[in-house]
């Protein structure tokens, strides 16, 4: 069946915090003339352009690479820019992400998450002498960790946690899988340090396998896998799990 | 509310049948202790578990030891089988048919009473 591609009025209520007015968010109403094909950003682009310019969001590349647009999209974390209006229906809520501080409308304070991010060490650990080449994996070593290379850091797995709206100390989804990108890497020599930084209270013990985070992720990373990953490779004190 | 999938409802489910259980144990705790206060007080004390609306109770604490325990067995399997997450799904599932599986047999004969059918022979005695 072809897309429908026809115009439509849709209706958008989105969840607005704006805390130079009121102290408390409330919920308001947009009615936006979208074609089928349009994404939620553009009916969001719609409604800053022409008709409320105080309408408060994060965009950037718009093309779901750099992670700034994830918001609740009709109860889930999605990226707007990656959701046509095909197929999101005729009535649309928007709302902030759980589990972050809201700072204005569905603009989120991040700070807290990447300094969770920085705790894990997400760079490459090898004090070992420089080959004459590049450092050399097989296609297999590559293989190993993938699927955590594809994160974009956008929020959207923490945000749907509730181990993290229950407790804001905990490292959270998006670390674990990152931490997991680098354990697994065969050139990476910090594995062991990061396993300890993942095995006290705020570590990966307080995922509770609700898997919100597998279904919200707009990469298709299976988070929960990764997670359990670096549970087992903590309990059995090597990376050479299967 | 976050529209969260399946799994959400099985942990939703796991902390509320694990709370359900925990607070019998407390009143399992304090029936057990009449004991020390000899047969006579102890036999009348459990008489309150013939009652039909602590019946009903018992039916809910049955339904949560249940599932709890097999949804404890998924998590087990999660954890440890590496395939494991793939099949979360079909496993919740599987957690729930055999809850009610189990149930339906067990919730029989703790109900039944209620209604003058007395799988035990005698209306009066207390399901264990």
């Amino acid at each position: 069946m072809p897309a429908e591609t026809s115009t439509r009025v849709v209706q958008v209520k989105v969840k607005r915090y704006q805390p130079d007015q009121s102290a408390k968010p409330f919920w308001q109403e947009y009615r936006v003339e979208a074609e089928g094909n349009d994404r939620l950003l553009d009916v969001l682009n719609k409604i800053k352009w022409e008709q409320d310019g105080t309408l408060t969001y994060r965009r950037s590349c718009a093309h779901g690479v750099c992670g700034s647009d994830a918001m609740r999209v009709n109860g889930r974390n999605r990226l707007a820019c990656k959701l046509l209006v095909n197929d999101l229906g005729a009535r649309i809520s928007v709302e902030p992400m759980l589990g972050f501080p809201v700072i204005r409308d569905l603009v989120v304070d991040m700070d807290p998450f990447f300094a969770k991010y920085e705790k894990i060490k997400p760079y490459l650990i090898n004090d070992e002498p420089e080959p004459r080449t590049e450092r050399q994996q097989s296609p297999e070593q590559r293989e190993r960790y993938d699927e955590t290379t594809k994160c974009i850091l956008c929020g959207a797995c923490t945000g749907s946690c509730p181990s993290v709206w229950a407790n804001a100390e905990w490292v959270g989804p998006a670390s674990i899988v990152n931490a997991h990108r680098f354990i697994f890497d065969s050139r990476d020599r910090g594995g062991a340090e990061r396993l300890q930084i993942l095995s006290d209270r705020t570590g990966v013990w307080r995922c509770r396998t609700i898997f919100n985070c597998s279904e919200a992720c707009p990469r298709g990373i299976p988070v929960t896998d990764a997670i359990e990953e670096v549970k087992r490779a903590i309990m059995y004190g090597t990376t050479d799990i299967a | 509310m976050y529209r969260g999938q399946s799994g959400q409802w099985s942990w939703l489910l796991h902390r509320v049948t694990g709370l359900g259980v925990l607070l019998f144990l407390l009143v399992h705790i304090v029936d057990i202790t009449l004991i020390g206060f000899g047969p006579q007080v102890y036999n009348e004390s459990l008489q309150v578990f013939g009652n039909p609306v602590v019946r009903l109770v018992s039916l809910a604490l049955i339904a949560s030891v249940l599932y709890h325990a097999y949804n404890g067995v998924r998590v087990i399997i999660i954890d440890f089988w590496s395939a494991g997450y793939k099949y979360q799904r079909q496993m919740f599932y599987a957690v729930l048919a055999l809850t009610i599986l189990s149930f339906v047999p067990m919730a029989f004969f703790v109900i039944a009473p209620v209604f003058g059918v007395c799988p035990q022979g005698d209306c009066n005695a207390i399901p264990m």
